[in-house]
């Protein structure tokens, strides 16, 4: 049964729902659910709400009640009155979800018989009918944040937005948690200004602040103001089991390929499964693995990102059509559509997160009342703690969704001269509006008025660009675009995401060399361009053999043996969460606990305390040793990768200056292992703070700005910053940039204001993403100040267990510290040699 | 026709400049991006592309607007060291005609300086058409000394010994998964392609289409530009990208 919470019913009135509706329900011998009854009911008191309930609650029927009722009782339109604009607005995440909700809403609307109308409007919707949108609004549109951006970036998006009444944000958890959400904020600041009296409606899955979200959805005026909040509580709970395999656990890797058997044999057990993994090169490979064990001939399907659209769209329609055993899939998003009942839910490798697993296994069992099933399999020792962590975690209900970081600066700037092409704007106006976007509550009025000076001419301090100004303050204090080609131009830049520069892989077109044939989907360039002709990788569930790069196109051809080089991600995607961090740290440190634990893993700890040792909670346990002429240290953190790679980079450039000659250094989301030509074990024995020192706090000021100059991280980070703010074009009218001309001419803007304008407000944004973003400053700082003093070195004479996985990472994945031109010249000389040398 | 580059074994990879014969002509090529011609003490540099950055601007488009005085200062420093009788800017040395009208000061004073005691040259390019009113120096298409020929746009089936610009050479290499892309000098011992000089300018890699008919590639080098010193690599270890 739902279960209502929060809820005070003598401060309820009744909810208003009209005879269609009534009978709608009766019909179908359905009651509407309390939720939907006191959302209405709150609704229509006037509150905007935020819904947190788990699928299958009915949440989208939910969402629009309001709106369907209000349309329901609103007076018809006599002859010679104005058309009525749109009245509700609902923003998803994913095109296809906006697809999929026009199906789903259109049947009760039908079989009521309510004269509603719904349409969508995406980046796929033809040009003819926006312009009909616009002459004869639907009262329901569907859409995406980048078309709303659009939108009210028009002329006449006043007068467009003027009958609004709700805005329904779908997925909302999944909406506010990057540049993207701040846009979308931005946008509902200027539609409350459109239409004043607009109320919001956010549907969300659980997450551990929901009182940020319920800040979001309204005005922060005054700040803090929240919506109302309903939470439907998941009802039974899941059955998590961790996979006891009978193989053996791999000491490293992603793979998990040890227990594809098992994982086979539950998919042949289960009416439908999902197999969700971290990357794409895992679901890849993990779907490789499952059709290589498939001896049933079980219609198996693959569904990721990168995938040829048609290609993920026949999947998604057999998945409703119940005609698939199993789906590899990345992310929950990826699949933000209804299907055919899921009864198991299998994670192949770590889940990250509690939030994360606990919204995967929401994507099974639409029956609320019965219990889902999920099944964990983690890929390697380490990630056996961080499931078992995660079970538990998932047991007490907790939630670690992140913070919700501060506006972006970039996302700003793109905004103002939005609202520029829309109309003229008053700037004391346009900044207090701003101010009720949650994200940009604390906006001050110093770096408003940076982002204005920025969007006018570049915001340099060298003021040479007036005459090129794209607005201007007009006399009578307002500031307009100075042409209307810069509104034209904007349109073609707007959104915050960012791809990579991608590559459409195609096959080479058998017996016409230099023709490109059918497309199976895209790479990131980055990746393409390690590869040499004749590599092998996986890809679409093929194993493909590299030819070459034509201009856009990645050409392959079938691989006439099974093995492939895998492309590798560096295990995972998503850092391992601090909290889970903290409770694996917690079991580490209590031999009491490792009896949760398989034998296999237990006995490993067993060994590593009676070899080395294990780090009481709050300690950093580092060990030292020798192993094949080089000297390895290895440390402990638990701080997830992103964190650990940026700690290995400050870390060799330390070693560096003390002469200890570090060679390079390899991050998983557990430990950080670097290895040096001299002996570090000798120089932290020599001296009982020199530990101390080399993680002292103080690397985060000076080293990190040293390394941050020469970071390709940055660089890309900078890269993203410029074009969300509109310094360099996405495209041009008429000729499309490839990705890697942007990349060039990023890189060399950045060069320039590192050393011409340090402090520029774009320099600022990609310093402020830089520390949460793929360098996780923030979080290498809270571990530094936890550790501080709390260093243990052990010296070993070999490689510790727990040392054993991060070792056997290094043949995959390493980094040289070295500057550039030092391996520029190794890697040279190397080259030469071997090509000259024995050629 | 005959060309070898002079340096031995022991000087590949290893010099801050890179030494070479080009049509029988002695050439360095800096890692800073300049060809210095020691037998005739001339420096020829190429695609300045000044006032890049305002060019930009006046379409939209903010770049920072400090690529001149960033390049100029470079440039300064080049002459400066190699004191040569003869300075041949290689065409594209303005990134728009209008280009030398919007130079301010001190830009139009460095130039003058840069200029006086010596002859300076400026070859057109399609970015510059035409000669840079009001600025020191004298201007051709297409200039000769000795057996070279200096033009902007290299020329299929041109005469050997021919200098260009224009295409913003650079060559990158894969090690470990890891790519290097720089700058680079072109050659093929008859014909050199001089990298873009100037700060906010991009680059096109040798292994591009463009230069396809360009060169003998079996004779190729690439003298790629390193932070303090000059690597020479042959065609088979450069990578497209």
């Amino acid at each position: 049964m739902t279960k209502l919470l929060a809820i005070e019913p003598q401060s309820l009135t009744p909810a208003r729902l009209p005879e269609p509706f009534v009978k709608w329900f009766a019909k179908r011998g359905w009651a509407p659910r309390a939720h939907q009854i006191e959302l209405l009911a709150r609704a229509q008191g006037g509150e905007s709400m935020l819904l947190i309930a788990p699928t299958g609650a009915g949440k989208t029927l939910a969402g629009f009640l309001p709106s369907l009722v209000e349309l329901t009782e609103r007076p018809k339109r006599k002859p010679g009155e104005p058309q009525h604009g749109i009245h509700t607005l609902y923003i998803s995440p994913l095109k296809a979800l906006a697809t999929d909700i026009e199906r789903n809403l259109s049947k009760p609307v039908d079989e009521m018989g309510l004269a509603v109308t719904i349409e969508t409007r995406t980046g796929d919707t033809p040009s003819h009918k926006r312009a009909r949108q616009k002459l004869r609004p639907p009262d329901i549109l569907l859409t995406t944040p980048e078309q709303l951006a659009l939108m009210i970036a028009q002329p006449d998006a006043a007068r467009f937005f003027a009958d609004l009444r709700f805005v329904v944000f779908d997925e909302l958890h999944a909406l506010v948690t990057n540049k993207r959400g701040h846009l979308l904020s931005l946008g509902l600041a200027r539609l409350r200004k459109y239409a004043p009296g607009l109320q919001t409606v956010g549907l969300s899955a659980t997450v551990s602040d929901p009182a940020e979200l319920q800040r979001w959805l309204v005005p922060q005026a005054p700040l803090g103001s929240e919506s109302g909040l309903i939470t439907v509580d998941g009802g039974a709970k899941p059955t998590i089991e961790i996979l006891e395999s009978k193989e053996r656990v791999p000491w490293a890797g992603h793979t998990a390929r040890y227990a594809m058997a098992e994982v086979y044999q539950a998919i042949r057990d289960h009416k439908t499964t999902l197999l969700f993994v971290n990357t794409r090169s895992q679901a890849e490979m993990l779907f490789q693995e499952l059709w290589r064990a498939n001896d049933d001939n079980l219609p198996i399907a693959l569904h990721h990102g990168s995938l040829d659209v048609g290609q993920r769209r026949r999947v998604e329609a057999a998945m409703q059509r119940n005609e698939l055993r199993a789906i590899v899939a990345t992310s929950t998003l990826d699949l933000g559509i209804d299907w055919g009942d899921v009864d198991l839910v299998v994670c192949v490798g770590a889940p990250k997160g509690a939030s994360r697993l606990a919204q995967r296994i929401g994507r099974s069992n639409h029956r609320m009342d019965e219990p889902s099933k999920a099944i964990l399999v983690p890929a390697n020792r380490f990630e056996v703690m961080e499931c078992r962590a995660a079970v538990e975690a998932n047991y007490l209900g907790a939630q670690d969704t992140p913070p919700l970081i501060a506006g972006g600066l970039d996302v700003l700037c793109q905004h103002i001269l939005g609202c520029a092409c829309a109309a003229p704007f008053d700037p004391d106006e346009l900044l207090a509006e701003l101010r009720t976007a949650a994200p940009y509550a604390e906006l001050s009025e110093q770096d408003f008025a940076r982002a204005v000076d920025f969007v006018a001419t570049g915001g340099y301090s060298l003021r040479v660009y007036e005459r090129y100004a794209k607005i201007k303050r007009t006399a009578d204090g307002l500031w307009r675009i100075t042409h209307p080609r810069i509104a034209q131009q904007y349109r073609l830049n707007v959104g915050t995401i960012i791809d990579s520069a991608m590559l459409n892989v195609r096959y080479a077109k058998a017996g016409m060399s230099g023709r490109a044939g059918a497309m199976l989907g895209q790479v990131e360039e980055f990746f393409a361009e390690t590869l040499s002709p004749g590599d092998t990788f996986l890809f679409a569930g093929k194993v493909l053999r590299f030819e070459g790069l034509r201009e856009s196109d990645c050409i392959v051809s079938n691989a006439q043996n099974s093995d492939a080089q895998v492309p590798y991600f560096g295990g995972s995607k998503f850092p391992l969460s601090t909290y889970l961090a903290a409770v694996v740290r917690r079991m580490l440190a209590d031999p009491k606990r490792w009896s949760e634990l398989p034998d296999q893993v237990s006995d490993w700890l067993r060994i590593q305390k009676r070899k080395s040792a294990l780090p009481k909670p709050g300690e950093l346990l580092v060990e030292t040793f020798p192993r094949a002429n080089r000297f390895y240290m290895v440390a402990y953190p638990f701080e997830g990768r992103l964190a650990h790679q940026t700690l290995g980079m400050l870390l060799t450039r330390r070693l560096q200056r003390a002469n200890l000659k570090p060679l390079g250094f390899v991050a998983t989301d557990y430990a950080l292992a670097i290895w040096a030509a001299r002996d570090l074990g000798e120089a932290f024995s020599w001296d009982d703070t020199a530990l101390d020192e080399l993680f002292s706090e103080d690397m985060l000021g000076e080293d990190l700005e040293d390394w941050l100059a020469d970071s390709y991280l940055l660089k890309r980070t900078f890269r993203q910053c410029a074009v969300i703010a509109g310094l360099i074009d996405r495209r041009h009218p008429g000729k499309e940039k490839s990705g890697r001309q942007v990349t060039v001419s990023a890189d060399l803007v950045f060069d320039v204001l590192r050393t011409h304008e340090p402090d520029h407000i774009l320099m600022q944004a990609t310093r402020t993403d830089a520390a949460t973003g793929l360098l996780d400053i923030r979080r290498l700082n809270e571990m530094l100040n936890r550790i501080r003093g709390k260093t243990v070195h052990k010296p070993l004479r070999a490689v510790s267990p727990l040392a054993l996985p991060i070792m056997l990472e290094i043949g995959r994945e390493r980094v040289n510290y070295d500057t550039e031109d030092e391996s520029l010249a190794q890697d040279a000389d190397d080259l030469i040699a071997e090509a000259l040398g024995t050629g | 026709m005959k060309t070898e580059t002079t340096e031995g074994i022991e000087g590949r990879g290893q010099a801050a400049t890179s030494e070479a014969l080009l049509h029988q002509t002695r050439v360095v090529c800096d890692h800073r991006g300049v060809l210095f011609l020691p037998d005739y003490r001339t420096l020829v540099v190429s695609d300045l592309h000044l006032e890049k950055g305002s060019s930009f601007a006046r379409r939209g488009m903010f770049l920072p607007p400090y690529d001149t005085a960033a390049t100029l200062k470079r440039l300064c420093a080049l002459v400066e060291e190699y004191a040569p009788r003869t300075v041949i800017s290689l065409g594209d040395s303005f990134h728009d005609t209008d280009g030398p009208a919007r130079l301010i000061e001190p830009f139009r004073s460095q130039l003058a300086d840069l200029a006086s005691g010596r002859e300076w040259f400026w070859i057109t390019g399609n970015h510059d058409p035409h000669p840079p009113g009001g600025l020191p120096g004298e201007t051709f298409t297409e200039l000769r000394i000795a057996g070279l020929i200096f033009r902007h746009e290299p020329q299929e089936n041109a005469e050997p010994g021919e200098v260009a610009g224009h295409l913003h050479p650079c060559a990158k290499i894969v090690a470990r998964g890891r790519g290097l892309r720089r700058r680079c000098f072109a050659s093929d011992g008859a014909r050199m392609i001089l990298p873009a000089f100037g700060s906010l300018t991009g680059s096109l890699n040798v292994l591009d289409r463009a230069y396809a008919k360009l060169f003998a590639w079996e004779r190729f080098t690439a003298h790629m530009m390193g932070g303090t010193r000059m690597f020479a690599v042959p065609r088979t270890l450069l990578y497209p990208g």
